[in-house]
């Protein structure tokens, strides 16, 4: 998308367990995310990562950073 | 029938730990972690809310300190094992479980030093004694929260303040407590602790787990098994991240559906109700037994410091006998013999032969307290 509006930012994690509380942290914050199958391009890991459009990029980190729970890479998503 | 064994396990679970489970294996059934897909997805939130919700009652902070294990004596385990290194110098008390007991007494033969506290006859070390027996590479104090012979609870806030004076770790096997009695890691000082899955919290069978407190890393402690995560798959070592570290292979999905519907049922009923409710009935039990001719009661007559199980034993009759009786002619349910703690026993003096114990739950009536004193009364005659 060459304007970047309608691009996602993925999130991948360190462990399952760290998506799954990011996730119910920013829905409780009403976030709109969803988690997705780790894209083949980002790693090779069988689990799984957080997409949001990517205008939220900053304000999701800061809730996460906020929260404690730990990233591994924050990617964009074309 | 009536069900005065939940000290080693609580029945019958209520009606929503069976729903949950059935849910999970009907509607759910995917592999946490090991998959994108949606039913995947779904099992994982089930096992980060049971995390979410363990981490609550036992104000432990961030879920992902919560690793699951298939009972309480494989968390202890994991925490004796993962933290004890040939060389270090590990304290007890004489009352505990075999479950620290063995694993113990194992690592004493590969290099690790153990002084064991003794207790007085109700069951109470004395903190003071912990204090004296620290060395300079003392690593870790592991003591019971509550015994699952007499009830008595140990003084775990100032045993604590002895192992954060000496720069040590402390274990706290909660088997007896959780679900049952008020359990604060934060208050407490508590920096591992053990729990079961099937007793007080309700859960089924093949559930418990280690909740690693903010004082240990990950790096401190070695995982009893390596293997599978789901996590980091490029890699052939394994991951230091929490809970994956000591979570390797696939987890018992079902199982923790219901212990997380187990954990609802004691959060709505109230952890402080459940813990009036059966101290009430044990202390009807205590009264009740204690006024048979014969019976020889233990544990402290302080009922703030106790758990809700009662032992006895009689002057007249073997308590394998007593306990035969009960379930043959009056379908009572308990637990006699030395319930896996000779230490405990040899502490209160009732060893080799063992008590008999009642342990009531949450759902058990006061009716059913006083058919179990009767009975034992007929018995005794
Ligand atoms: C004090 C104590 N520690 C450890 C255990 C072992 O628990 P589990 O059967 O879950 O391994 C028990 C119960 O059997 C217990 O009462």
């Amino acid at each position: 998308m060459a304007d970047g509006e309608s691009a996602y930012s993925v999130i991948l994690f360190h462990t399952n367990s760290a998506a799954l509380r990011a996730e119910k942290i920013l829905l409780r914050e009403g976030f709109a995310i969803k988690l997705i199958p780790v894209p083949r391009q980002l790693s090779s890991d069988c689990g799984i990562a957080l997409r949001f459009d990517r205008s939220r990029e900053t304000r999701v980190g800061e809730v996460l950073e906020a929260a404690g729970v730990p990233i591994d890479s924050i990617h964009v998503l074309e | 029938m009536i069900y005065l064994d939940h000290a080693a396990t609580s029945w019958p679970k209520p009606p929503k730990v069976i729903a949950a489970m059935t849910d999970f294996l009907e509607r759910i059934g995917g592999n946490p972690g090991r998959a994108g897909h949606r039913l995947s997805i779904e099992a994982g939130r089930i096992i980060y809310k049971t995390r979410e919700a363990l981490a609550e009652l036992f104000n432990a902070g961030d879920p992902l300190r919560v690793v699951f294990t298939s009972n309480a004596t494989h968390a202890i385990n994991l925490a004796l094992h993962g933290l004890l290194k040939p060389g270090d110098h590990v304290i007890t008390s004489g009352i505990e479980h075999n479950a620290v007991m063995r694993p113990l007494r194992f690592l004493e033969q590969n290099g690790v030093r153990v002084s064991v506290v003794p207790c007085d006859g109700e069951g109470i070390p004395d903190p003071q004694n912990f204090a004296r027996a620290v060395e300079k590479s003392t690593r870790l104090i592991v003591i019971k929260h509550a015994c699952n012979v007499t009830g008595t609870m140990l003084p775990v806030a100032e045993i604590s303040a002895v192992a954060r004076r000496a720069g040590a770790f402390l274990l706290v096997d909660a088997a007896q407590s959780a679900g049952a009695v008020p359990v604060d890691m934060r208050m407490m000082g508590i920096d591992l602790l053990a729990f079961a899955g099937h007793k007080g919290l309700q859960g089924p069978p093949g559930t418990g787990g280690l909740v690693i407190g903010e004082r240990v890393r990950a790096e401190d402690m070695t995982p009893l098994t390596r293997g599978g995560t789901g996590s980091r798959s490029e890699s052939e070592y394994q991951p230091e991240d929490l809970p994956d570290k000591f979570e390797s292979g696939t987890l018992n999905g079902a199982g923790i559906a219901g212990l997380g519907a187990g954990v609802d049922f004691v959060l709505e009923r109230g952890i402080e109700a459940i813990h009036a409710h059966e101290t009430a009935l044990a202390k009807m039990l205590a009264e009740g037994l204690g006024n048979i001719p014969g019976v020889r009661l233990y544990g402290s007559n302080d009922w703030k410091r106790r758990s809700a199980v009662v032992s006895f034993t009689s002057e007249k009759y073997q308590t394998s006998e007593i306990g035969f009786r009960l379930d043959e002619e009056f379908g009572i349910l308990c637990r006699v013999g030395l319930h896996c703690a000779p230490a405990a026993h040899r502490t209160i003096g009732s060893f080799p032969r063992g008590t008999i114990r009642f342990a009531p739950g949450p759902q058990t009536t006061a009716g059913e307290i006083a058919a179990a004193v009767a009975a034992v009364a007929r018995i005794l005659k």
